[in-house]
């Protein structure tokens, strides 16, 4: 029988990337004051398989369509797990999706972090702003798995406006404990933080990582990106092996509407994440008119 | 004298400076160590020291009446901490007080600037590598400023 409170999909839709496939919301958790995880499975079948980085469109039926990274694992069996932060009518109808009710998905779309390729004496330095760190949370967790007993090391760098405001906590702590090196800074202190205070750049140098053997990860504020991106160059490592996740107004998702381009790239189908050498570090100078 | 030196000469703060420059600051400078709580400098006092942070975390703080103690930045291994003895009238703007234990190298400034006196190359090598710090604290201070992890409405 079909709940017809929800929305019904043909099937033929279902193959058409510009059509939502109907996910019912088992599980929703506060992370932040103004961030919520949904865990979503589709109604029929499997999600698609997915890579690191990767998006969907969520849709918020009779409110509208946002693009949201994925949160969770590729290839983790299970619900997938998206991080929202509320900061507009569709992310706030999203972030208040109940358990049990459904919310439209669109995708995987775009390009991902691209990390299933780098041998384990890679070293990986991770710098995350804000909500940053959810497009990373996924990517973080298997490279720390996969690092506890080869010889690469895996760097996470968070900053954060202040202590309540960190995200994913349990999981910072979890990848310390897996021997990670974790540190992270916030904007504005609290009486009772005793961590760093101070831009996320500060940390880089107290990072002990080899820059000769690192891989980078960025995804923040795009002044952030600039900002981290230089500071890692300016300490050897290799600008064609610094990625960046981009944030732009992703529509299609499939780089047909082309409301999210930025310079040569359709970010939706092009990035999100790209190099910074030789493209994003430029892309990220443009002022825009 | 010659640990002193030799982690002198190790501090990043130092590094690429010319020939003899960390000789001369160790002239001037001790190991010190800090507890946990423990002030390096309080707000109000005479500045004449400069701190490179070898170990620990130090907080800059300032505190009210209404507000408590606030920690504006904090400083780790490499870092540097007092700067108000540069310039009149050679007090400290605020505490910094030891996060966790702390060590670190503390310079008598009133006998480095007779020293950078006596040998301006090194004094002018050092002068601009205090520049280099005191631009990059500006700096970050300028992007904090930005509040880039604010969501535009609290801006």
């Amino acid at each position: 029988m079909v709940d017809v409170a929800e929305p019904v999909t043909h099937p033929a839709a279902l193959r058409s990337p510009l059509s939502p496939r109907p996910y019912r919301v088992v599980g929703r958790r506060v992370d932040l004051v103004d961030v919520v995880t949904l865990v979503l499975e589709p109604r029929l079948g499997q999600p698609p398989p997915f890579a690191h980085g990767q998006f969907n469109m969520l849709t918020a039926f009779g409110v509208g369509e946002a693009a949201i990274s994925i949160s969770s694992v590729p290839r983790a069996p299970g619900p997938i797990e998206h991080s929202i932060r509320d900061v507009g009518p569709v992310t706030h109808a999203l972030c208040n999706a109940e358990v049990g009710g459904v919310v439209g998905v669109r995708g995987p779309f775009g390009i991902g972090w691209d990390v299933d390729g780098l041998d384990d004496a890679t070293e990986v330095v991770v710098v995350a702003g804000g909500i940053g760190l959810a497009p990373l949370r996924g990517a973080v967790a298997d490279l720390v798995e996969r690092r506890r007993e080869a010889g690469g090391r895996v760097y996470v760098l968070a900053g954060a406006r202040s202590p309540d405001q960190v995200l994913f906590a349990d999981d910072l702590e979890r990848w310390r404990r897996a021997g990670a090196h974790v540190a992270v800074t916030v904007d504005i202190a609290t009486p009772d933080w005793s961590g760093a205070v101070g831009v996320v750049t500060t940390l880089i140098p107290e990072a002990p990582f080899d820059p000769a053997r690192t891989v980078a990860l960025l995804c923040g504020p795009e002044i952030m990106l600039r900002l981290a991106g230089r500071a890692l160059v300016d300490d050897g490592v290799d600008p064609a092996r610094i990625r960046v996740s981009l944030e732009r107004n992703m529509q299609c998702g499939v780089g047909l509407c082309g409301h999210c381009q930025l310079g040569p790239l359709l970010v939706c189908r092009d990035g999100p994440v790209v190099r910074y050498g030789g493209l994003a570090d430029e892309l990220l100078m443009e002022r825009q008119r | 004298m010659t640990d002193t030196l030799g982690l002198v000469g190790r501090h990043p703060f130092l590094a690429g400076l010319p020939d003899g420059t960390a000789a001369l600051v160790t002239g001037c400078a001790r190991l010190v160590a800090f507890d946990k709580g423990e002030l390096l400098l309080a707000e109000g006092g005479t500045a004449a020291t400069l701190y490179l942070i070898e170990g620990g975390r130090v907080g800059i703080e300032i505190h009210g009446p209404s507000e408590g103690r606030v920690v504006i930045d904090t400083v780790g291994p490499g870092g540097v901490v007092g700067f108000s003895w540069v310039a009149p009238p050679f007090r400290w703007q605020f505490d910094a007080r030891a996060f966790e234990p702390a060590t670190a190298i503390a310079v008598d400034t009133e006998r480095l600037r007779t020293r950078l006196v006596e040998h301006p190359a090194v004094g002018y090598a050092l002068v601009e590598r205090l520049s280099w710090v005191l631009l990059g604290l500006l700096q970050a201070t300028r992007i904090r400023l930005l509040d880039l992890y604010g969501d535009g409405r609290r801006r």
